[in-house]
């Protein structure tokens, strides 16, 4: 069976041309050129386009925050994580709790809901994470939607209006008011999260990550404390999503429990197993496809989810290594 | 009312609510048994099992006449229906991943219950719809318990499914063979037991009591909604944890004490009926730290 699948993909002329493409970004100097491109053709980009475009880009660093930091869940350690969205609530709300009732800084703000997302993690992560691995997928699901009703039910977070009157970003006397300040907030984000994401990749504890998930009893008998490097993975990968929410609040300026849905957190694994769980350029390609689908196809308009969720099959069934998939690791092992 | 009236009151709900958990429950738990799997897609069989029933009655009701039979009959139909269901979705989905890395075949399940929800949610256009059955819903006494006719027979008819199911589990040959094959699954093939048919019959059981609690929940609350297995999914999750996944009485134990703790819980002042839903998921939180293997389950070492 898998041999078979092995050659069908040799002669598919698709996944030859992505190997090809794949191959070219290995070697150093076309990667770094067409990085130096890519940041170029960004930074200019807001200064010759449209508004709708500027709102549009600012939502595709936005995804690629956010998958890049579920990407650590998932692609590096190999765990399921469905309520990615609640931890994106958690950094939103508490931003925003924070600004709009105390009228606390936007940047001090980004601190404390680092540290909300870690305690988060921590409660839903530590007790989950002792047990299977599985167990993770459910109960992150179950506490998306616990995020949700306590948002709802509280009186702090404005209950099932939400909380409006954010307060916006103050940068050296400068009001962050217009698209093109988040369009670059979020260029910015997404140019660490990326760096972090290589950074975490290489390193040690990235290499443990990456054992456990190819052979968790070999990875454990070799010393590595499986259940404390997961939930490293677990919190980083919040942390990251917390982050995101905080800024997206001040964006925003105003947020609902309706912002933070099942469907959000689904979103976003798609763009993850799309784009080939682990491999970091597969990622960010996974969310310019998943956020820019919609934009450019909006009359499917119901059957969307439909489609995403067959699609999600079908890469299962048949490419589980997503388009642009991780060198060795998951794809060797399938 | 008295207290003793609002006790009695609470413990016919939780049982009632908490039988439907232990029957969704049930699925969880024998599909995670055999194959150790987390059937994302189960809640979601629940509620097409739902949808099935609410067609099927329209249907049936106006030619039988009578609106219990036309219960039983779109009940048994649906059962069946939803059940073949199952074990499309396992043939499809779950059996080509059965070698591959755990995380694919959570992918796939998810995508599932995606597919079966947006389904339903597109044909109904997301409304709620009334469950309307014809039956007449009188209330009468037990002592200081008020009754109807309706939740009495729903939870009598949930005690026997489950009865029935412990007795197809501890009696049968396929019984015998699903619980051979959730301890070693290599062996059981080896000794000759088919076990691709067998998975398959777990899937046909677990889907056909879902569609059944699916009804039973539609009967009892007179409305169905496509997302309505959502909750229900995590609290019948809940329920297998707590008696133990893998284990069938345990699930049904699970859901009992779970649908008690939830109807006595949210008359605690403090918590309100809204908070019906993070309290059992706080209740899950609890088990999975304090008593991970849960009240019936066996204390062994986790291999993945």
């Amino acid at each position: 069976m898998a041999e078979t699948k092995q050659k069908a993909k040799t002669i598919n002329p698709f996944g030859l041309a992505i190997e090809k493409l794949y191959d070219f970004f290995d070697n150093k100097t076309p990667r770094y050129i067409f990085m130096i491109a890519m940041t170029a053709f960004l930074i200019y980009l807001p200064l010759s386009s449209s508004r709708f475009t500027q709102e549009i880009m600012t939502n595709v660093f936005f995804y690629i925050v956010v998958c890049l930091g579920l990407n650590i869940i998932v692609g590096f350690a190999g765990l399921l994580h469905l309520g990615y969205a609640a931890f994106f609530a958690v950094g939103a709300y508490t931003t925003g709790i924070l600004s709009s009732v105390y009228g606390v800084s936007f940047w001090l703000t980004l601190p404390v809901s680092i540290v909300a997302a870690v305690i988060a993690g921590l409660a839903i992560g530590a007790p989950t994470l002792r047990l299977r691995g599985d167990y993770l997928a459910i109960v992150t699901l179950g506490f998306g939607e616990i995020i949700r009703l306590t948002v709802r039910n509280l009186s702090i977070t404005g209950g099932a209006m939400g909380l409006i009157g954010i307060q916006r970003p103050v940068l050296f006397g400068m009001v962050l008011n217009q698209i093109v300040h988040f369009y670059y907030m979020f260029f910015i984000l997404a140019i660490i999260a990326i760096f972090i994401s290589y950074r975490l990749h290489d390193s040690r504890l990235g290499r443990a990550w990456q054992y456990i998930r190819e052979d968790e009893d070999a990875a454990s008998a070799m010393g590595i404390n499986v259940v404390s490097t997961r939930l490293y993975a677990f919190i980083i990968g919040s942390a990251f999503g917390a982050l995101a929410g905080s800024v997206y609040a001040a964006k925003m300026t105003a947020i609902s429990p309706e912002s933070f849905m099942f469907i959000h957190s689904v979103m976003i694994l798609l763009a993850v197993v799309l784009g080939g769980m682990g491999k970091i350029p597969g990622v960010i390609l996974g969310a310019v496809i998943v956020t820019l689908f919609p934009e450019l196809s909006r009359d499917i308009g119901q059957y969307r989810l439909i489609i995403f969720a067959v699609v999600l099959l079908l890469l299962m069934l048949y490419r589980p290594q997503g388009i642009w998939p991780e060198r060795q690791g998951i794809s060797s092992k399938l | 009312m008295t207290a003793w009236e609002v006790f009695l009151q609470q413990l016919f709900n939780g049982l009632l609510v908490g039988s439907f958990y232990g029957l969704v429950a049930i699925g969880y738990s024998m599909v995670y048994g055999i194959i150790k799997l987390l059937n994302f897609a189960h809640a979601d069989i629940y509620m097409s099992g739902a949808f099935c029933g609410l067609v099927l009655l329209g249907f049936l009701t106006p030619y039988i006449g009578n609106a219990w039979l036309g219960i039983v009959v779109s009940l048994l139909i649906s059962m069946v229906a939803v059940g073949l269901l199952g074990v499309l979705i396992q043939r499809v989905a779950y059996r080509p991943m059965l070698k591959a890395p755990r995380l694919s075949i959570l992918i796939t399940a998810l995508a599932v219950s995606m597919i079966l929800y947006n389904t339903v949610m597109i044909i109904t256009q997301g409304q709620y719809k009334p469950f309307t059955t014809g039956l007449v819903h009188e209330s009468f006494y037990i002592g200081a318990l008020r009754m109807t006719e309706t939740r009495l027979v729903l939870l009598i008819a949930a005690l026997a499914l489950m009865l029935m199911l412990h007795l197809f589990i501890t009696r049968t040959m396929y019984g015998k063979a699903m619980r051979a094959i959730s301890l070693d699954r290599d062996t059981c093939q080896l000794m000759g037991i088919n076990v691709y048919q067998i998975v398959a019959i777990t899937f046909f059981v677990g889907s056909a009591l879902a569609a059944a609690a699916g009804i039973m929940a539609g009967v009892y609350y007179g409305t169905v909604h496509f997302f309505m297995g959502f909750l229900i999914g995590l609290k019948a999750f809940t329920a297998a944890v707590i008696g133990g996944i893998g284990i069938i009485p345990g699930a049904m134990l699970g859901g009992l004490l779970l649908g008690l703790l939830e109807a006595f819980g949210t008359q605690i002042p403090f918590i309100g009926s809204q908070w019906r839903d993070v309290f059992s998921f706080v209740f899950l939180i609890l088990f999975l730290i304090f008593k991970p293997n849960g009240l019936l389950g066996r204390i062994e070492s986790e291999r993945m």
